[in-house]
């Protein structure tokens, strides 16, 4: 680890004088530390944001307001979550273990870094830490990567659980710097590698995240997180799937679907949601809808297996979620 | 097992200087060519108070120094386990603030004021922790590299009351390996000891 000066911010405008200085945030820590002790990170300055009021997690009939700094273990473990999110929750519990999820935030969890291991590892080429190096992914050990949204740049898949929950359901992203406040789409907030995949996110110089909102709507109580993996605990996803699902009559009237594990970025999946909006739960629809699940998929050597697996993770998602509505 | 200790004590200090003289290299190499760089020496370190098993203590660290590197290289509380390094095995685990964590995923100025419980710290004197005791009873270790992350992380899934079933004990210890494979008794010394609490 490369050594760097530490200040603790005592407050917002404190935090954001020395971000805009080019301090790093830190606050879990768990993606950073590991990073910086490998030497893929190398900040002069870290700055220290938990003392920071980014701590509420506020829930009314238009949405739930979640501060950047909560901790996975605690809005995984809140009841009207759980009740009412439950697609959030259960992709919470389902990410790494149970120490990791009492120390990493819900800003800091959609901000992690990709597991690729030429990315980790600083004697391998790597376009998105070093730009220009090459990507070996591409022609190398390529199993976990991306099949969907990939560039020749970059075929590292977007780590993170929550984030697809977040992308199904259209959250936003509160943004705060020296200008003010902005609201960013997660789906936008996220940028695919195309030929810069050194940069990663919608986030300027010094931006703070302050906090997730994620929107009430009729099919967030009928959902969930599905997640399949090399093990069944404290693994990064192969493929998973979200599922919201508003039924009503015997009809879908919304549906909200999204991918992880597969792609650069949580991935949504509009393909799916038209095939299943208008129309009646069966078993048959849940695989034509599911179907879709891998359109414009590009496998690399060793990751072609992804493009069945994510279909059928899909179609069992599908089938789990409408159980008792059918 | 006093008769024993000093001999014991003797080889671990062997072993650490060991360790520590490689590290040292490692770390000159690394920090050559940032000499060249305007980092003041006096903003590298920062003093953090902390309380560690109810004790206080005020220790001047490296910015960069992890909270379980100041446990073990700094306290000489060696109890805590390196592992991975890398928040991968929970060999590392403690209680900070009463939640257990990877202590090699933080650095130790991020926690002034912090009260943290190690390992040595679970014990009343001689009265082993029930969890410890379990532990023994139900031979829940074979190396014993693992164990004591494996008991300060299961006495956090108990308080956590993650232990209604043998199933629900594995998937909140999930982030303890053991690479003995001593899963199985692990999983019965929490359950024992849950039920007695």
């Amino acid at each position: 680890m490369f050594p760097f000066r530490f200040t603790k911010a005592a407050d917002e405008r404190a935090a954001l004088a020395a971000g805009s200085d080019g301090g790093r945030y830190i606050a879990g820590g768990t993606t950073l530390i590991d990073l910086m002790r490998e030497t893929v990170e190398r900040p002069s300055v870290v700055v220290d944001i938990t003392g920071l009021p980014y701590t509420n997690i506020d829930i009314d009939a238009t949405g739930v307001r979640v501060g950047a700094l909560v901790r996975m273990t605690d809005l995984a473990a809140h009841p009207q979550v759980s009740a009412q999110y439950p697609l959030i929750s259960q992709a919470l519990r389902l990410s790494a273990s149970p120490q990791l999820r009492n120390m990493a935030t819900i800003g800091g969890n959609i901000m992690q870094r990709p597991r690729c291991l030429y990315f980790r590892d600083v004697s391998a080429g790597c376009n998105r830490r070093n730009p220009g190096s090459g990507c070996p992914a591409i022609d190398g050990d390529n199993r976990a990567h991306a099949i969907l949204g990939a560039s020749q740049r970059c075929v590292a898949t977007h780590p993170s659980d929550l984030a697809v929950a977040l992308v199904a359901l259209d959250a936003l992203v509160h943004l705060r710097s020296g200008q003010g406040e902005r609201k960013v789409p997660i789906a936008a907030f996220f940028r695919q590698p195309g030929d810069t995949p050194d940069q990663e996110h919608d986030l300027r110089p010094g931006e703070l995240i302050v906090a997730v909102e994620v929107p009430a709507g009729a099919y967030t109580r009928r959902s969930g997180y599905l997640k399949v993996r090399d093990r069944q605990s404290y693994e990064f996803a192969l493929a998973s799937a979200a599922v919201a699902l508003d039924i009503g009559n015997g009809v879908i009237n919304a549906a909200r679907v999204a991918a992880g594990g597969v792609a650069t970025v949580p991935w949504r999946l509009p393909a799916v949601e038209q095939a299943l909006t208008g129309k009646t739960p069966s078993p048959q629809l849940w695989a034509a809808a599911a179907a879709h699940a891998a359109d414009g998929a590009t496998p690399l050597s060793d990751n072609a297996f992804k493009v069945e697996l994510v279909k059928r993770t899909v179609a069992r998602q599908l089938a789990t979620i409408a159980e008792g509505a059918v | 097992m006093n008769h024993g200790s000093d001999d014991s004590t003797g080889f671990r200090l062997n072993r650490r200087t060991f360790v520590g003289a490689t590290a040292v290299v490692g770390g000159v190499a690394a920090v050559g060519p940032l000499l060249s760089c305007s980092t003041p020496a006096e903003d590298a370190e920062t003093s953090i108070a902390v309380t560690i098993n109810g004790q206080k203590h005020t220790v001047a660290v490296d910015n960069r120094t992890s909270l379980l590197d100041m446990l073990r290289e700094r306290l000489h509380l060696t109890g805590t386990k390196k592992g991975c390094n890398q928040g991968a095995c929970g060999a590392c685990t403690v209680l900070l603030n009463g939640r257990r964590v990877n202590s090699c995923l933080t650095l130790a100025v991020m926690h002034q004021g912090a009260e943290i419980t190690t390992i040595e710290g679970l014990a009343s004197g001689d009265a082993l922790h029930p969890l410890q005791q379990a532990f023994i009873d139900q031979d829940a270790f074979q190396c014993g590299y693992c164990t004591s992350g494996q008991i300060v992380s299961g006495v956090g899934c108990i308080a956590e009351k993650h232990t209604g079933s043998a199933a629900e004990i594995r998937e909140w210890m999930s982030g303890n390996i053991c690479r003995c494979g001593a899963y199985t008794n692990i999983v019965t010394a929490i359950e024992q000891s849950a039920q007695a609490t």
